[in-house]
């Protein structure tokens, strides 16, 4: 591996995008929490949920204040690192950048007035009502920035002719054939992460011996929660797999190693690569891969061996595919566990083991978010610009990338340190009980 | 009016609004910062973040329209801007991601830390020092362009009287208009104290942004003169205005009456001398690289970016105007009597 101005400039996107999408999917997701909380705090007359989402908010804020610096960097970095791909694709992709800036406007707006403004409005639906516009900010921005990602997996809204783009269609360049699928699978895969993160906090909690009426709540709308969308991701995750296999077929092969096609395809499960290029150690579910990819065992699926081998994705995507469908189908089996334990009379859904669990669902959430977002942008290598613009044409021709990836590395290094160390401490220094006290004295 | 000149309005627009709010934000930490030292924080912090914490997010914004709105509407910025800028780029990304970060962090999580707000208060400086680059750079001179690559000179940049004067000017003005606002903030709140040292401030900074302006003109006229001719030519009215407002702000100050007239004159100072130098810098955006009518983007897209700025701002207007009634004209909430 040479670490070339391109090398460098791909190190240093991934580094920022790693780093700012664990604030991105908090940013999406936490505030239907937020608002779903109060919402039943309001409607029940029940304080525990009400301080359930104040404390949350507050939390929220430190989260949100790194997602919005690390959103800013990765949205100036665009163009310092990849200039000329953004001034070709500017031309087609300019719209929805836009307006997702637009959106984290009115988010922005909105959130500010939401944090404070608790006590300030007489009818307690008017502070509730103020989480629908942050509600709509934060999903819509998510949206939109998707497409353009959709968009650079599969092009269109344009034609190329000498190097120029022309006949140029926005609204066709936006609603690609890969927006739908993405959209879905990001804003629901959001909100599963947020409620299993919550959940995790909860459950932690409750195996450190704060077994109030306040975490046993938290613990039982977050689990809840992340059960409805872990069963909404698992569809929205095999929608994706399809449009693959029907659009972007080298990403599917290359993540399932699949090389010939053909029908019956079997889906490989972990598994090696001796240094034959063999598949070792796997499990194989016979002719699975066929039903994932068009819901008949013997659909014709296309092996990687059809595509020229410098237009390939790496192989070791695979690995990512793997951790991120493991993590999605233990989080939704933890979380029906706990609903299900609950419901039974005989079953206690507080036992320990099943709590480290909810913990370990938490953090592995992210961890599946993170390989999900390798797979889907290693997976279109070598493109940057799926069939029009590799990667390494697009690249700046600046020497200082070197000295910009070092200084970038340690504000993250940095802030993921201090951002850690201040939640903890800010709940910490105030126990939830106590604030209940504080707040709702008059409680029944 | 064609379309890229109505967005090439639309976004000076929004990064003049970008100027006024941020400085009030960058001010506001460095004197708050000063007042810790000084063991006056008692006095005005509190008075500060009354203001900040609702709308510090809403300043960042801004600026990120602006740079998404410029590359949108002229694909040509990120090719030329985006290989020159990246130190100076990268130097003011991360001094903005440590402010609003530790400004959360201090508000939100654990209050007082001399340090974070030393951050605070530094980088509020820092950042208007490197943002203005990108403005230096668009005067031409500091780039060397062939044809397969953009070089950016910053031994030039360095070296230039140029390049300094506009360095000084916005730390200058951040400084003064910070102290404007909130000495009208302190004045709607009736906190005298706070009042009195913040208008001691604003008459401390009237003459360093005289002085400071007159220098940019003075080596712009050096540096280009092509642009020097057009404002003095063309454009000698704006910045007339523009010192007229200067003059009954101070005096306003000066005499301690009317500070919320005070304010929407500097406001209108530095609207005046922010257009007129916007106007005579035209039709270059980057001199002499990217004009105005040969870089804009196709014809479908500026249509379409049109469209949106208009629709957002039918969305965004009421919505700003709503939190600044909440936080900004409500009486009790400035006073601190509403959370």
């Amino acid at each position: 591996m040479e670490l070339d101005s391109v090398m460098l400039s791909r190190m240093l996107t991934t580094m920022t995008l790693m780093f700012h999408i664990i604030f991105a999917t908090i940013g999406v997701g936490v505030p239907i929490m937020i608002a779903i909380a109060e919402f039943i705090g309001i409607k029940k007359n029940d304080p525990y949920y009400l301080l359930l989402a104040r404390r949350w908010a507050r939390g929220f804020t430190i989260t949100v204040a790194v997602g919005v610096v690390t959103g800013t960097a990765i949205g100036l970095q665009l163009s310092l690192l990849w200039p000329s791909f953004m001034e070709v694709a500017g031309q087609v992709i300019a719209l929805p950048l836009f307006m997702e800036t637009f959106a984290f406007f009115f988010e922005a707006i909105f959130l500010g007035i939401y944090l404070y403004t608790w006590d300030r409005f007489k009818g307690k639906w008017t502070h509730w009502l103020l989480t629908i516009p942050v509600m709509i900010g934060s999903s819509a921005s998510a949206l939109f920035i998707t497409t353009v990602n959709a968009f650079m997996n599969t092009p269109q809204g344009f034609d190329l002719k000498n190097g120029e783009m022309i006949n140029i269609e926005p609204i066709a360049a936006m609603f690609n054939p890969a927006t739908p699928s993405k959209v879905m699978h990001v804003v629901m895969t959001s909100y599963m992460t947020s409620a299993a993160i919550l959940a995790a906090i909860a459950a932690f909690a409750i195996l450190k011996g704060r077994k109030g009426a306040y975490e046993r709540k938290a613990l039982r709308l977050t689990v809840t929660c992340t059960l409805i969308f872990s069963i909404i991701v698992s569809v929205t995750g095999d929608v994706s797999a399809k449009f693959l296999a029907e659009v972007q077929p080298e990403k599917l092969a290359a993540a399932e190693w699949h090389f010939e096609t053909e029908k019956e395809a079997d889906l490989i499960f972990f598994g090696t690569l001796n240094e034959n290029g063999e598949i070792e150690n796997e499990i194989r579910i016979p002719k699975f891969l066929s039903f994932l990819a068009g819901n008949s065992f013997d659909t014709e699926v296309i092996g990687l061996e059809e595509f020229p081998e410098d237009e390939r994705p790496p192989l070791w995507i695979h690995y990512m595919f793997d951790i991120m469908v493991s993590i999605g189908m233990f989080v939704l089996a933890v979380s029906a566990l706990y609903v299900i334990a609950g419901r039974v009379k005989k079953w206690n859904e507080l036992n320990k083991p099943l709590l480290w669990a909810i913990v370990a669902s938490g953090p592995l959430s992210m961890v599946a978010i993170e390989a999900g977002w390798i797979l889907a942008e290693v997976g279109r290598q070598p493109w940057i610009l799926r069939g029009y613009l590799k990667v390494a044409e697009a690249a700046t021709t600046s020497n200082s990338v070197g000295l910009t990836f070092v200084m970038f590395a340690l504000l993250y290094l940095v802030l993921g340190v201090m951002t850690v160390v201040v939640l903890i401490k800010m709940f910490k220094n105030s126990p939830a009980e106590a604030e209940l006290e504080k707040r709702f004295p008059n409680r029944g | 009016m064609n379309l890229e000149l109505l967005g090439i309005t639309v976004l000076w627009t929004f990064l003049y609004g970008y100027l006024i709010v941020a400085s009030i934000d960058f001010g506001a930490g460095f004197f708050a910062y000063y007042a810790r030292l000084k063991k006056k924080d008692h006095i005005i912090n509190d008075l500060i973040s009354r203001y900040l914490s609702p709308v510090w997010e809403v300043t960042n914004v801004f600026f990120v329209f602006f740079f998404v709105g410029i590359v949108g509407f002229f694909p040509a910025t990120a090719y030329y801007y985006g290989t020159a800028l990246l130190i100076p780029g990268s130097v003011a990304i991360i001094l903005i991601a440590i402010r609003g970060s530790f400004y959360a962090f201090n508000n939100y999580g654990s209050r007082d830390s001399t340090f974070y707000l030393f951050l605070y208060g530094a980088t509020g400086l820092l950042i208007p020092a490197s943002l203005s680059t990108a403005l230096t750079i668009s005067e031409g001179g500091f780039l060397s362009v062939t044809d397969v690559e953009v070089t950016f000179l910053a031994k030039e940049l360095f070296t230039s009287p140029f390049s300094w004067s506009v360095v000084f000017l916005s730390i200058v003005s951040v400084l003064f208009i910070s102290a404007t606002f909130l000495t009208y903030y302190a004045d709607r709140a009736d906190d005298r104290q706070a009042r009195r040292t913040l208008r001691q401030f604003a008459l401390f900074w009237t003459t360093p942004t005289i002085v400071a302006s007159l220098l940019v003109f003075m080596s712009l006229q050096m540096h280009n003169p092509v642009h020097y001719d057009k404002a003095v030519t063309e454009y000698w009215w704006m910045f007339g205005l523009s010192l007229l407002c200067f003059s009954v702000a101070s005096w306003f100050i000066y005499i301690g009456k009317r500070y919320g007239t005070a304010f929407i004159m500097v406001m209108l100072q530095f609207f005046f001398a922010f257009f007129g130098y916007g106007a005579s810098h035209l039709p270059y955006i980057l001199y002499p690289y990217i004009t105005l009518h040969e870089n804009v983007t196709n014809e479908a897209m500026a249509t379409a970016l049109v469209t949106v700025f208009i629709l957002g701002l039918l969305l965004l207007i009421p919505s700003l105007i709503l939190l600044m009634k909440l936080f900004l004209f409500d009486a009790d909430y400035v006073k601190g009597k509403k959370k």
